[in-house]
């Protein structure tokens, strides 16, 4: 399976945001997105995740599975926000997730205990999400990655609360998922210092 | 699409959710009517269904802001978009659970309340039958509102604001009903039939419009 | 050292939640052991008592009625005093207790509107109308749903506190207005015919069994208060126990 960028553009209001982005990621890589505020890192991940249209050129997905038109149904995307209510336990959250989501074909989601053993908060799934501190909360919402199989991950600064223990934690986490062949793409600091990864310097676009 | 309903659900019930302050609103604004019009049990029992009807379709647009506002405070919105399956889907179960959480027990409450205006028993079981025929139709309704103000910060007041012109119809048709029901000469099937038809309707051409306005909202 | 002072000091002895925790174990039974004889002695003479020569049989739902409806003024009184404990002096326990008395007060303010409402019907030929006293007790029970929602509205048990103390005593005008409506407006429902000031005028043929059941109300009320206490106590810590185990979580095995 290959992800193939071609000439992508964003436009935000009036502005264009990035011009002519192309990139193409084979199973087992990794990119790296990097670049000041503001130089349209989120952006480029919301058009990746489907949630913005594209200005201009597309993503395609070659020898993917049959019946899935667009990548982002193979994706996960994890956003500055962690998508888990606060009212319900950690253990409803990602039980919802795990039901709604499914897993996408070639691959099963692990089960919840696994999960949150994966993230190194196996004890604590039975207590409401919004007890947990920042950083648990956004170990919890990696869990929710392991749940349902996506061969696609699109991470969005996701050790941006988290101290150097579970930045740790989060390289295994991405070297173990392009180890069973998937892709990664993510907007990070932290060098994930394994496996084939590409960078990407997003500088803004200037007028 | 089970597990998304049974969470709205649970979310609705727990603490915090807006499961049982609809039902407080809708008994406070009927409570108050009598204030208002004066304790004459001949003239309540005339409006009662009319007042019912008035305090459920209030009640029912409080909590409809939060439909999508709260899936888009922390990021769920994100997911439910960028699934395989249709997203009118995943509108549809969300009102319908949304439905469940604050206009079923609108409906359940109806006849309690009827008591207070002093309706008869056939004046109580119409509006009770109304209501359950109705209220689904304003949640549909709301649900294109709340969907078109999701990303607003102030959308609750606006929600109400573009939703009550809509649900206009469905009022007409509900009291008419009622009043069908309980003065002999009019028959009680068309008015009744046609507010089912208002909610099939909506139930079709409200989560379409909603998906619709969620997927150009994004940002 | 006088008596006064020992009296504070047992008071505030009180506000330890574990002393508290620990009297209500040694008071529960014998309370609830109180209670169970009261109601078998109050519904025992409720229903062998004479009926009334006017209202037959329906006049029992009196034995029922009005016990509540004084249950559900004396209950909001409880959380009135206690949003002063709370508000006031600051008393621990004084926020436990409001919103442990909620609940209660509406449901013993929905038992007394139901019941009147049932002898409404054969009575009045209604099952309610819109007069000074059932007005009022409807607006009180509306109250009590208010404070409910607002109890369950916040997570921090000590702000929600506060803000509940200082509704709670906005209504509690509501109070006195409650008590003498029947006075005040010429209404339906028969004055108060058992606390006057030129005694009862009350039968004794009804008075005693309607005193017995007041009693075995008031225990009752007692009783389920305490619990509710003891069970908010024991929310709150196992809430505070589930906050502390989240923040140990996960620290030792990620410890670099």
């Amino acid at each position: 399976m290959r992800l193939l960028v071609e000439g992508l553009s964003a436009r935000r209001g009036e502005d264009l945001i990035f011009n002519d982005i192309s990139f193409a990621l084979a199973a087992g890589e990794a990119l790296i997105v990097t670049g000041p505020n503001g130089s349209g890192k989120s952006t480029l991940l919301r058009v990746l995740a489907g949630l913005l249209a594209a200005e201009s050129g597309g993503l395609f997905l070659e020898d993917g599975p049959p019946g899935f038109k667009h990548p982002h149904e193979l994706s996960h995307y994890l956003g500055h926000r962690n998508a888990m209510k606060r009212e319900l336990t950690v253990e409803e959250n990602l039980s919802f997730w795990q039901r709604f989501l499914g897993d996408a074909p070639g691959g099963t989601g692990t089960d919840l205990a696994a999960a949150a053993e994966a993230v190194g908060l196996a004890d604590i799934t039975h207590l409401p999400f919004g007890y947990l501190s920042a950083g648990q909360q956004r170990r919890m919402a990696m869990a929710k990655l392991l749940v349902a199989h996506r061969p696609i991950w699109i991470l969005d600064e996701p050790t941006a609360a988290l101290d150097a223990g579970a930045d740790r934690l989060f390289s295994g986490l991405v070297a173990a998922h392009l180890g069973r062949g998937g892709i990664v793409i993510t907007a990070t600091h932290q060098p994930l210092g394994i496996g084939q990864t590409q960078a990407l310097q997003m500088r803004g676009f200037v007028h | 699409m089970i597990a998304l309903f049974f969470r709205d659900l649970k979310l609705a019930v727990r603490a915090g959710g807006g499961a049982m302050l609809g039902v407080l609103f809708f008994m406070t604004v009927v409570a108050v009517i009598p204030f208002g019009v004066g304790p004459d049990l001949n003239l309540l029992a005339r409006i009662g269904p009319a007042i019912l009807w008035i305090g459920a379709l209030l009640a029912s647009l409080l909590g409809l802001d939060r439909l999508f506002q709260a899936e888009r405070e922390d990021g769920s919105l994100d997911l439910l978009l960028m699934q395989e399956t249709p997203l009118l889907l995943t509108v549809f179960v969300k009102c319908a659970a949304h439905w469940a959480a604050t206009g079923l027990p609108l409906v359940i409450a109806s006849p309690f309340l009827g008591l207070f205006m002093n309706m008869n028993e056939p004046a109580i079981g119409a509006t009770m039958l109304t209501l359950l025929a109705g209220t689904p139709a304003i949640t549909f309704i709301g649900a294109v509102g709340a969907a078109v103000a999701v990303a607003l910060p102030r959308g609750g007041l606006l929600v109400s604001i573009l939703v009550l012109p809509l649900a206009v119809p469905v009022l007409i048709f509900g009291v008419s009903a009622v009043y069908a029901a309980i003065e002999d000469p009019a028959p009680f099937l068309p008015p009744f039939m046609i507010l089912m038809a208002i909610t099939l309707f909506f139930a079709v051409i409200g989560p379409v419009a909603a998906a619709a306005a969620l997927r150009h909202s994004a940002d | 050292m006088n008596e006064n002072s020992l009296a504070i000091r047992k008071f505030s002895a009180l506000a330890n939640p574990t002393r508290f925790l620990a009297l209500a174990d040694r008071v529960l039974p014998w309370l609830t052991v109180l209670t169970v004889v009261c109601f078998a002695i109050g519904l025992w003479l409720s229903f062998t008592t004479e009926g009334d020569y006017q209202q037959g049989e329906t006049v029992r739902i009196m034995y029922v009625h009005v016990p509540s409806a004084w249950l559900s003024m004396m209950c909001y009184t409880v959380m009135a005093i206690s949003a002063l404990g709370t508000l006031v002096w600051r008393h621990p326990l004084a926020d436990v207790s409001a919103k442990a008395a909620a609940p209660i007060g509406a449901c013993f303010t929905f038992l007394a509107l139901v019941t009147g409402s049932l002898w409404g019907k054969p009575m009045w030929g209604t099952w309610w109308v819109w007069d000074a006293r059932l007005t009022s007790v409807f607006v009180l029970f509306l109250m009590y749903l208010g404070v409910i929602a607002l109890n369950r509205a916040m997570e921090d048990p000590g702000r929600s506190a506060r803000v509940s103390a200082v509704l709670v005593l906005v209504g509690f005008v509501n109070i006195p207005v409650i008590k003498f409506s029947v006075d005040w407006w010429n209404t339906l429902h028969q004055p108060a015919s058992v606390f006057r000031l030129d005694g009862p005028t009350i039968d004794p043929e009804f008075l005693w069994p309607l005193i017995s059941m007041a009693v075995a109300f008031t225990l009752l009320f007692f009783s389920l208060h305490i619990a509710a206490m003891r069970n908010e106590i024991w929310r709150r810590r196992v809430d505070s126990l589930r906050r502390q185990a989240a923040r140990n979580a996960g620290r030792e095995t990620l410890a670099p």
